[in-house]
């Protein structure tokens, strides 16, 4: 692996900075020197207490000097490489950069992170402008009433001699067009300013609602001790939620969660965790599905559960498309662009109400192993002869135990930061090939 | 030299009238017609030497209409002026690549329209 040379790296160069000669810091982390050296000189791996005994001696956040920061790092930097391959950046020497220019790196990262944020917004305007049944009409209409005005008020400027019976008429269609044109802006007006869904940082209401569930920790007290409480009181708190469209997507939250709240009282929950953490006995023991249990223990606290591993979510539509997102580290979720296709969430879709429960292995910076539970739902709120609506929820946790690696699933997050090379289910090419 | 005569497919009225009033100044005979779905028929009775077609008509799109003009051996070479609100390169495209003579977008001035009529009928 090339990320231990990478934490060597970095120590020295911690060290170094701060004119701590080896011996000092090997002292202040109660290792001798000559193993600090083998560390330093990428030698010997570290992890765990070492390392955070080290970054607290290095007065570093202990994920800088971690191997899976770096890593996560540079797939990044070197998706924007590769994104941008006309530059001709070095990305053999990627890693180089991650270690040595952390906050370059980051800033590239992060510029490189808006960018991509930036041409999301700009592809949902542009495919808004062409798709939107109304705003093309309305921009039909404004510039027909444009076209109209100039056509007749230039040929009344030209000076030319008109009958007075042309002028009246083209007077009166000049008036009927700016009548017409004052109508048209003003209805488009309210239109963008009513349906609006793009806040003024740029950010889509689903960032906008993750951005303020996660503020929340995914929990919502009030809500918990009085499901039936208004909402109104909670959003009109939430300053994250930039949009009408972020609200109404919040809200919508909310409904459910008090909803779920209501069939599942937290107090409860979490004096059952103690015995299980099961979602199949709890959702038997509480009476209700395995979608709401599975969104119960994602609201849960996380000193209730077993080794205080949360529990992560995802959510999704019929299409795939994700609707709900609670990440779990060291699985990550996709922002845009579809999922890995190998996620059970999918094979959970084509059986509805048949739970699935597999184990994975995420290919990345931890290859950490999850235990993963998937269920679709079924609804029909159009009637028995319409499409039927339906969800898929996939329940995510760190694997902690009994977990046999060897007959775990290997998946990834996304094909294009994917380095399952030879996948069968590749949608796109990987910035690894 | 006989009447030079223009076929204006559009639904706007007050867009009609001032296109009209430019090209009878100019000393062409201006027919027009509003309706999609009847436009072919009405190219093939009137038998003009310009369309000048509108993308966005009632019950038929205008590129419809020139795709079924190019189709016919009467109108293979027609001259057709497009006018369209919407101006995109995907549109103009489009339009080239079914036959169109010339493409103009919406809002065009008399001096533009005038011009480019009298360069297609020499």
């Amino acid at each position: 692996m090339a990320q231990p040379v990478l934490a060597g790296t970095r120590i020295r160069d911690y060290r170094t900075a701060q004119g701590l000669r080896q011996v000092e810091l090997a002292r202040a982390v109660e290792i001798s020197a000559s193993y600090l050296n083998l560390i330093e000189h990428n030698r010997r791996r570290i992890g765990g207490a070492l390392l955070l005994r080290l970054a607290d001696a290095l007065g570093a956040d202990p994920s800088v000097l971690s191997e899976g920061a770096e890593a996560a790092l540079a797939t990044a930097l070197d998706a924007a490489a590769v994104a941008h391959g006309e530059v001709g950046a070095e990305r053999d020497r990627m890693e180089e950069l991650a270690s040595r220019f952390p906050g370059w790196a980051r800033l590239i990262e992060a510029q490189y992170a808006q960018v991509r944020r930036l041409e999301q917004v700009v592809e949902r305007m542009d495919d808004r402008l062409t798709h939107d049944p109304f705003l093309s009409a309305s921009m039909h209409n404004v510039l027909s009433s444009v076209t109209g005005i100039r056509s007749a008020s230039a040929i009344l400027a030209k000076g030319d001699h008109i009958e007075p019976e042309w002028q009246a008429r083209f007077h009166r269609n000049i008036y009927e067009d700016s009548q017409r044109l004052a109508d048209a802006t003003e209805t488009l007006v309210n239109y963008l300013d009513g349906e609006g869904d793009i806040s003024e940082t740029g950010s889509l209401p689903q960032e906008d609602v993750e951005t303020w569930l996660a503020a929340n920790d995914w929990q919502f007290p009030a809500l918990e001790a009085d499901p039936s409480m208004t909402l109104d009181a909670i959003l009109s708190e939430a300053s994250d939620l930039h949009t009408p469209a972020a609200r109404d997507l919040a809200r919508r939250i909310l409904t459910q969660y008090a909803v779920d709240a209501g069939k599942v009282p937290m107090t409860a929950l979490h004096k059952a965790l103690s015995t299980t953490n099961d979602p199949g006995p709890l959702a038997a023991q509480f009476g209700v599905d395995l979608p709401t249990m599975f969104r119960r223990l994602a609201a849960a606290a996380q000193s209730s559960l077993e080794t205080e591993l949360p529990f992560g979510l995802v959510g999704c539509d019929a299409a795939g498309t994700m609707i709900f997102r609670k990440p779990v580290p060291g699985f990550e979720l996709p922002r845009y662009g579809g999922a890995c296709p190998l996620w059970p969430l999918f094979r959970a879709l084509q059986q509805p109400m048949m739970p699935l429960r597999e184990h994975l292995t995420v290919s990345g910076r931890d290859d950490g192993t999850f235990d993963v539970y998937a269920v679709s739902e079924v609804s029909h709120p159009m009637g028995y002869d319409r499409p039927a609506v339906l969800k898929g929820w996939m329940l995510i946790r760190a694997a902690f135990n009994g977990v046999n690696e060897a007959n775990a699933i290997p998946v990834g997050s996304n094909c294009r930061v994917c380095a399952k090379i030879d996948c069968p289910a590749r949608r796109e090419a990987s910035v690894f090939e | 030299m006989s009447e030079r005569r223009v076929l204006l497919i559009e639904d706007e009225p007050n867009i009609i009238e001032a296109i009209r009033f430019i090209l009878a100044r100019d000393g062409w005979r201006v027919d027009t017609h509003s309706d999609g779905q009847t436009a072919v028929v009405a190219v093939r009775d009137r038998a003009p030497d310009l369309v000048i077609l509108d993308v966005m008509l009632p019950n038929r799109s205008g590129y419809d209409i020139l795709q079924d003009l190019r189709s016919e051996d009467a109108t293979k070479t027609l001259p057709i002026l497009m006018l369209t609100a919407r101006g995109q390169k995907k549109d103009r495209k489009l339009a080239e690549k079914l036959g169109v003579n010339r493409f103009m977008t919406k809002p065009f001035s008399n001096e533009e329209i005038l011009a480019t009529v009298r360069e297609l009928v020499r």
